[in-house]
């Protein structure tokens, strides 16, 4: 699909076209609120990883995966800055409202991309930083490139790189991938669909007016809820493995069992509800629980590792 | 053909203010990757830093 030709960002040609972008603005190029959940979910990545770490080379290798997912979302605006600027939800990001050049949001990301994976390389250990590394390179290349604008299963295949961070947390600690950071890439990674989707069913407007295959866009309102349901039942199996698979305690899978009953509950509502609802209250509701779900799974998982090592 | 000597450009005072919180900004980001660095090292190698034939 052709980019659109929206982007009203030139390089400077006089002084009044000179950068005035303050700090915040290159901050809010990090995507402040994804970079929390990155955080979030690597932390609990770490925490579960068995052995020990180092607390500071622990904070270095979490501050390492925060500025390299900002990284991406840096690059992932430069990028995007044309269909940024004719989408509602976009359009006050720096580089469309004209706070940030587009120039100067590449570099941006191009510099911290190479501080992160470097850092993380010198004082942390090299497997982390190459699935660093990997992660940026899925997310700008692989999705904001190439998928975003060319599939309905952009968001599928891409939600992978929102998926890496716990892995690349556990292999800080042990510099190995396992079958349990392969389990929590897994939730994130099947997570995704129904939490994208949800939001793209309510913004179908802003992804038609921007030209992007978003699922509902391209297969419809009816089949993406009937994805949405798909999704969020193979979710609720996924979520429970740790405790099946010996990781996590009973409590933890009865807590994932309870939240993946809701879950498909509120999919299964949104699947039988009537395509003309224009307040869209189920798809919201769906949206606003999918957030609430991953960060209790997570966080149930975190305080479970915690309470087995106080408590072995 | 040399541009004038005297010719240069005026940032607006807007454009200044920016320039100069830009400018904090990368200090103390450059001065906080340092100390990350000297601070991860003390506790990577600890006392074998100085471990080492002199």
């Amino acid at each position: 699909m052709a980019r659109t030709q929206a982007n009203p960002i030139e390089q400077p040609s006089d002084v009044s076209l000179l950068s005035a972008a303050m700090p915040g603005d290159y901050f809010q190029l990090l995507k402040p609120r994804v970079m929390s959940l990155v955080v979030f979910t690597a932390l609990i990545g770490l925490i579960m990883a068995p052995g020990s770490i180092s607390p500071v080379v622990g904070v270095v290798a979490i501050l390492c995966i925060a500025i390299g997912a900002g990284a991406s979302g840096a690059l992932n605006m430069w990028y995007d800055a044309d269909i940024d600027a004719v989408m509602q939800r976009t359009l006050r990001r720096p580089i469309p409202a004209g706070q940030v050049g587009a120039s100067e949001a590449l570099a941006f990301g191009l510099v911290l991309s190479l501080f992160s994976v470097m850092t993380m390389g010198v004082l942390v250990n090299w497997l982390a930083a190459s699935l660093l590394a990997f992660t940026i390179f899925f997310y700008v290349v692989i999705y904001t490139m190439w998928l975003k604008r060319s599939t309905p299963q952009n968001i599928v295949i891409g939600g992978a790189a929102g998926a890496f961070p716990p892995m690349i947390g556990w292999a800080a600690v042990t510099g190995s991938v396992s079958i349990e950071s392969i389990v929590l890439f897994a939730i994130i990674f099947i997570w995704t669909p129904p939490h994208f989707w949800a939001l793209a069913l309510y913004k179908a407007g802003d992804y038609d007016k921007a030209n992007i295959p978003m699922m509902p866009n391209i297969a419809g309102a009816a089949s993406t809820r009937r994805q949405i349901l798909f999704y969020t039942l193979v979710l609720a199996v996924t979520a429970v493995l740790p405790t099946w698979l010996g990781f996590a305690s009973m409590a933890y899978g009865v807590i994932a069992g309870l939240l993946g009953v809701v879950f498909v509950g509120l999919a299964w509502t949104l699947w039988n509800s009537p395509l003309n609802d224009k307040e869209y209250k189920n798809e919201k509701r769906l949206f606003g629980f999918s957030i609430f779900y991953l960060f209790v799974i997570f966080g149930a998982l975190g305080i479970d590792a915690i309470v087995q090592r106080v408590f072995p | 053909m040399n541009a004038p000597d005297n010719e240069r450009i005026e940032l607006t005072p807007k454009q200044k203010k920016a320039q100069r919180a830009r400018n904090l900004a990368i200090a103390l980001s450059l001065a906080t990757f340092v100390i990350i660095l000297y601070v991860a090292t003390w506790s990577k190698l600890g006392s074998n830093l100085f471990n080492r034939p002199l």
